[in-house]
Parts: structure tokens; C-alpha cells; sequence
């Protein structure tokens, strides 16, 4: 099978940056995977999981709001922030899901939105998490 | 002798100085090292985003988006305006403000009203005790700035935009352009230019968009400015350090000459009282001989 580069940018470093078989990745409109000479393509990119496969091995990382380039076998994930699945810290994500729902009980004087996102966002990091942990 | 006692106590004062100066010079000498990685580490992002938005820009109309619109008629203008925190850094902060403080008079004259928000304490300082409208200031956030900070600050600003509550907005902030030179620079936010990027046909031309085009802009141009903020935050952040080191190079040096003016006055002092002294000696021996 042949290889793609994938590369996951966040405003803070460069996360990944290396080739791999497979990537699969949170689009706005569903999962979608991307293998070698996909079809140029562009996607918003939700929180979520996203995989990608090495010498049949998967990997797990979470990523947060962005988006994602494919190009010439190159496939650029740009995103606010991501996180490889060790590197998650549980506690935080757990507490940042406990706060969110909280306020969304509330139902009154909230920004629904943001707690809402914050929600997906911390559930996306728990679930990547729950990948290499359990 | 007291005017000997005088100059040495000069001399010790400015020796002192000059150790703060120096001290100042290598602290902005490390923090300007810290900042330029940060700024290093988010220069992929930003070089990717925008080729990525320029791809799709030039493929869309430019009136889809309310962001893209150019209005007809401006009555008010917002000013994101950077400053630094502290001083002690040469004329970095008054070349912005009066720059700000000029660009604001201009408008006024062709009727456009300005509101302000303010970055930095050397911009709040100045602008609060005079007539103008600050929105929002924030001081002390150099340094702590992220992706989150900055998108709850767009969305503030975008969704003003769009209520039109303002019909332009305006950042000034300084550009690092060298160690020696850093310049205050005006960008435009919004409405939004999209970054020009020539289509290569090799990049594959056509995407497969999901969602459409127009949607997927929708998302990104908000990001686009926040892209562009962040970057000003970095220059100016990269530029404030650069002057101080610069200013407390100058102030240094400036020390160092006037230890070594007041160290010759003081031997001149010196010399003159020993002179003073033998002269006092040997008319006394004088006077003794001939009683």
C-alpha cells in the first residue's frame, strides 16, 4: 500500500509529521478516511478522533475545531489544538466534561454554544483517551 | 575635599545604573529569544492557513460572505491597538500611540467615529485620561496568549461587525523588521482581503469541498483574523523586546561615558588638591626658614 504524509499543525508546534498508510479524520459531514491518490479535498473538521495507520498499527489522536487539507498525497490537518492519545491529560478532560454539563443543566444565562462545544471537545478527548488506556 | 567625596558618590551612583541597564539589556535579550521560538512554532500554521483560504477565496464570489463586503458608507471604525506593558524601551510605545492617536484625528475629520480597544498598559495609560472610546483593554496578556484568548476576542469583534455596530476594523500594532527597526503597521481586518495565492494547476486545481465552498469560508475566515492577530501579537511582542535591548544597549554605553568623563574630573579634582596641599607645605617650610 502506498504512503501519504500526514502532518497535524496547531498554532503551538507541529504535532505530527510523518508518513503514514491511512488516515481517518472528524469531518464536519461524517468520518472520512484518506488513503493514497485521494481526490484533492478540503473539510471542516470537528472534535474528535482521528486515526491513522502505521505498518498496521493504529494510532489515536484528539483534535479540536479546524480543518484539513488533502492534496498530491499530502494531507494537512490544521486545528486548534490536538493531542496524541498518551498525552491526554484525563483529569483535566473529565472535569472540563463535569463543568460543561453542568452549565448546560442550567439551561438559563449560558452561552449554549460554547458550553456545548466545550463539551464535544472534552468528550472527544476522553474517548482518544479511552483508546490506549483501557 | 567635599567636592572629591561628591564625584565619587556620582561615579558609584551611575555605576549602578548601569548595572540595571545592563541586566535590563540581557533579560530583553532572553525574553526576545523565547518569544521568536513561540512565533517559530506557529509560522506553519499561519503559512498553511493562508494558502489554504486563498485557495478557496479565489474560487468563490466575493460578496458571499458579510466579512468579505466592503461597505459603501462608514460611520465607525474600531482600532486594536498594541502597545507594551512597560516602558524603559525607547520611543517603541510613543511611535504607536501617536500613530494611533494621528490615524483617529483623520478619521474624526472625514466623520468617522473611532472606538478603541487596547492592548497592552502603555495604550491604556495614555488613551484613558483623554476623550476616547475604549471598548475593551486588556493589560498583562503578552505572553499568555492562545488560540482561546484570541478567538473569544474575534468573535466578539465579528459579531459587532456583523450587528454593524462598526463598519471596519483596524489593527496597529509593530512590525519587527530588525533588530534596529521596528515599525508600527496598520492592517485591516475586516472587511476581510484574502491572502492573494496564485493556483498552480499542479495543486491539483479542483477540491472536493465538504462542506460547499461558501460554508467552509463561513468557518474560516473568523479563523483567518485570528490568524492575523496572533501574529501581531508575536511582531509586537518580538518588537518591544528588540527595543528595549536596544534602548538599554544605548543607555549602557551612555553610563560608561560618564564614569569615564566623571572619573577624569575626579583625578583632576584629586590632583588639584594635592597640589593645593604641597604648595600649603612648602610655603609653611618657606615661612619657617626665613623666621
Amino acid at each position: 500500500m502506498g504512503k501519504i504524509f500526514l502532518e497535524v499543525i496547531t498554532p503551538d508546534k507541529v504535532l505530527i509529521s510523518r508518513e503514514v498508510d491511512m488516515v481517518v479524520a472528524p469531518g464536519i459531514e461524517g468520518e472520512f478516511g484518506i488513503l493514497e491518490d485521494h481526490v484533492a479535498f478540503l473539510s471542516g473538521i470537528v472534535p474528535g478522533e482521528l486515526r491513522y495507520m502505521i505498518d498496521g498499527k493504529v494510532e489515536y489522536c484528539a483534535v479540536m475545531e479546524g480543518f484539513a487539507e488533502v492534496s498530491n498525497n499530502r494531507v494537512s490537518v490544521l486545528v486548534d489544538a490536538a493531542e496524541k492519545a498518551e498525552e491526554i491529560d484525563i483529569e483535566r478532560a473529565k472535569k472540563a466534561l463535569e463543568r460543561a454539563q453542568k452549565r448546560l443543566e442550567q439551561k438559563e444565562g449560558i452561552d449554549i454554544a460554547r458550553a456545548e462545544a466545550a463539551l464535544r471537545r472534552a468528550m472527544a478527548r476522553l474517548k482518544v483517551a479511552g483508546r490506549v488506556r483501557d | 575635599m567635599a567636592k572629591l567625596k561628591d564625584i565619587q558618590r556620582k561615579i558609584s551612583a551611575v555605576k549602578k545604573t548601569m548595572q540595571i541597564t545592563r541586566a535590563m539589556n540581557m533579560v530583553a535579550a532572553a525574553k526576545l529569544r523565547k518569544v521568536q521560538a513561540r512565533a517559530e512554532s506557529f509560522a506553519p500554521y499561519s503559512q498553511k492557513f493562508s494558502e489554504v483560504l486563498g485557495n478557496i477565496a479565489s474560487r468563490v464570489e466575493p460578496d458571499i460572505h458579510p466579512l468579505l463586503v466592503k461597505r459603501e458608507e462608514i460611520k465607525r471604525s474600531l482600532l486594536i491597538l498594541f502597545t507594551a506593558d512597560r516602558g524603559l524601551c525607547g520611543s517603541f510605545n510613543t511611535n504607536l500611540i501617536n500613530r494611533a492617536e494621528k490615524w483617529i484625528r483623520d478619521q474624526e475629520e472625514k466623520g468617522i467615529k473611532c472606538d478603541l480597544i487596547l492592548i497592552g498598559k502603555k495604550g491604556r495609560d495614555y488613551f484613558s485620561k483623554r476623550e476616547f472610546n475604549i471598548i475593551e483593554n486588556y493589560v498583562n496578556i503578552y505572553g499568555k496568549v492562545d488560540i482561546k484568548f484570541i478567538n473569544q476576542l474575534i468573535d466578539k469583534i465579528v459579531e459587532s461587525y456583523l450587528m454593524e455596530e462598526v463598519d471596519e476594523v483596524n489593527m496597529l500594532f509593530s512590525r519587527f523588521v530588525s533588530m534596529l527597526k521596528q515599525e508600527p503597521t496598520m492592517v485591516k481586518l475586516i472587511p476581510v482581503e484574502p491572502p492573494n495565492v496564485e493556483i498552480t494547476e499542479s495543486k491539483g486545481g479542483e477540491y472536493i469541498c465538504e462542506p460547499r465552498p461558501e460554508e467552509l469560508l463561513v468557518q474560516l475566515l473568523p479563523k483567518h483574523i485570528s490568524v492575523q492577530i496572533m501574529n501581531a501579537f508575536f511582531q509586537n511582542e518580538t518588537s518591544e523586546h528588540a527595543a528595549r535591548m536596544t534602548a538599554m544597549d544605548n543607555a549602557t554605553t551612555n553610563c560608561a561615558e560618564l564614569i569615564q568623563d566623571l572619573t577624569l574630573l575626579y583625578n583632576k579634582a584629586r590632583q588639584a588638591a594635592i597640589t593645593a596641599e604641597l604648595m600649603d607645605i612648602v610655603g609653611g617650610a618657606e615661612a619657617l626658614k626665613k623666621a
